[in-house]
């Protein structure tokens, strides 16, 4: 699987709030795309929130990326949030215990009441 | 919460685990939980062995299939990987014997966090050298299939920090080379391996300093220490009977 099927758009719905919002697949391939994204995102935020709404497919390799970027996120004193997941991604955030450390919301409403 | 129709990965993943449980005989996996990066002491290091097949007509595929049928085969002696009886698959528990200086064997074990056609990922319980999780994974790379090993981790503890800090990061390293060296010979490739290392994050986390309860190596040296005691009471068990 060589061909980029990430997609990413970047948002501020409020001060320092950011929403990086990930569609298609998150794989090995995903790297360079979700550290721009990421890159782009930070700018002035404090929080950013991951909303996997149309997220297609995540394998293994694309669960690392997330820990990667919780990393940096915690390195420049930002928070992380995630919104949107589905049952099954839940249940991905639950075993790899992703969920200890990203709070989880089921919509980026309540996700940005919660920054709020 | 999203209504998204089902997902292609559903079946690659492990259903989520609470503790790990192991066939009898094996120490130091069974009602441990899986850790992640997030949950160890250490330095963040993620490290990326890789070598080409290039001169192989190997699909990505095909050298996935033969790394998990043959995944213990391709270990450095003197340590022992106990394949699940379904293979590596989706939620299936190894245990593992490591082969440590000063002849000390670690016991441990693995759960098979991952697998699909292309790719497999390792994820280790509590009192593991370290907390996180290795991708085996093959891709189409410049025209060649490359088989790729990339390790996301922290030393669990301050004792495993100190003894990856002096020794263990060059074992490891000689470890995943010898694999994927292994790999590679047996799939008719050259068996070159390259290796990056990077570190994701220099600070340690005190607050898991505690995992040291944990420390498989310990609990593995106790365990040998204790083997004597263990035959003699067998012994008189026996001769009782």
């Amino acid at each position: 699987m060589n061909e980029l099927t990430t997609q990413l758009e970047v948002r501020t719905p409020a001060p320092g709030v950011s929403v990086i919002e990930i569609s298609g697949e998150v794989t090995r391939e995903s790297d360079g795309a979700l550290t721009d994204a990421y890159q782009r995102a930070s700018d002035q935020a404090q929080t950013i929130i991951l909303a996997f709404d149309t997220l297609d497919y995540m394998n293994s390799s694309g669960i690392g990326l997330l820990v990667t970027l919780l990393v940096r996120a915690q390195r420049s004193h930002q928070s992380i949030l995630a919104c949107g997941l589905t049952e099954h991604y839940r249940q991905i955030f639950e075993l790899t215990r992703l969920d200890e450390v990203i709070s989880i919301y089921d919509t980026e409403d309540a996700a940005l009441t919660a920054v709020a | 919460m999203s209504t998204q129709p089902g997902n292609r990965d559903a079946g690659a993943w492990a259903q989520p685990v609470h503790r790990l449980t192991v066939s009898e005989g094996h120490i130091n996996v069974s009602g441990r939980r899986p850790t992640a990066p997030m949950h160890g002491f250490g330095r963040m290091w993620q490290k990326t062995y890789r070598t080409s097949l290039a001169g192989t007509d190997v699909s990505p595929s095909e050298a996935i299939t033969v790394w998990k049928q043959h995944f213990p085969e391709f270990w450095p002696a003197g340590n022992r990987f106990f394949a699940p009886l379904a293979g590596i698959a989706p939620g299936e528990v190894a245990a593992l014997d490591l082969s440590m200086p000063g002849g000390l064997k670690l016991s441990t074990g693995v759960l098979v966090l991952y697998a699909d056609d292309e790719s497999f990922t390792l994820m280790t319980p509590e009192g593991h050298m370290f907390a996180g999780w290795i991708t085996f994974s093959a891709f189409v790379e410049d025209g060649a299939t490359c088989a790729q090993a990339q390790v996301l981790m922290r030393a669990s503890d301050p004792l495993y920090e100190l003894g990856m800090t002096f020794g263990g990061h060059r074992q490891e390293d000689a470890h995943w080379s010898h694999t994927l060296t292994a790999l590679a010979l047996h799939l008719g490739a050259s068996g070159e391996v390259s290796a990056e290392t990077v570190c994701v994050d220099r600070k340690r986390q005190w607050s898991r300093a505690g995992n040291v309860w944990h420390n498989a190596g310990m609990r593995s040296a106790l365990h040998m220490a204790g083997a004597p005691g263990r035959m003699l009471k067998n012994a008189f068990r026996r001769h009782e009977v």
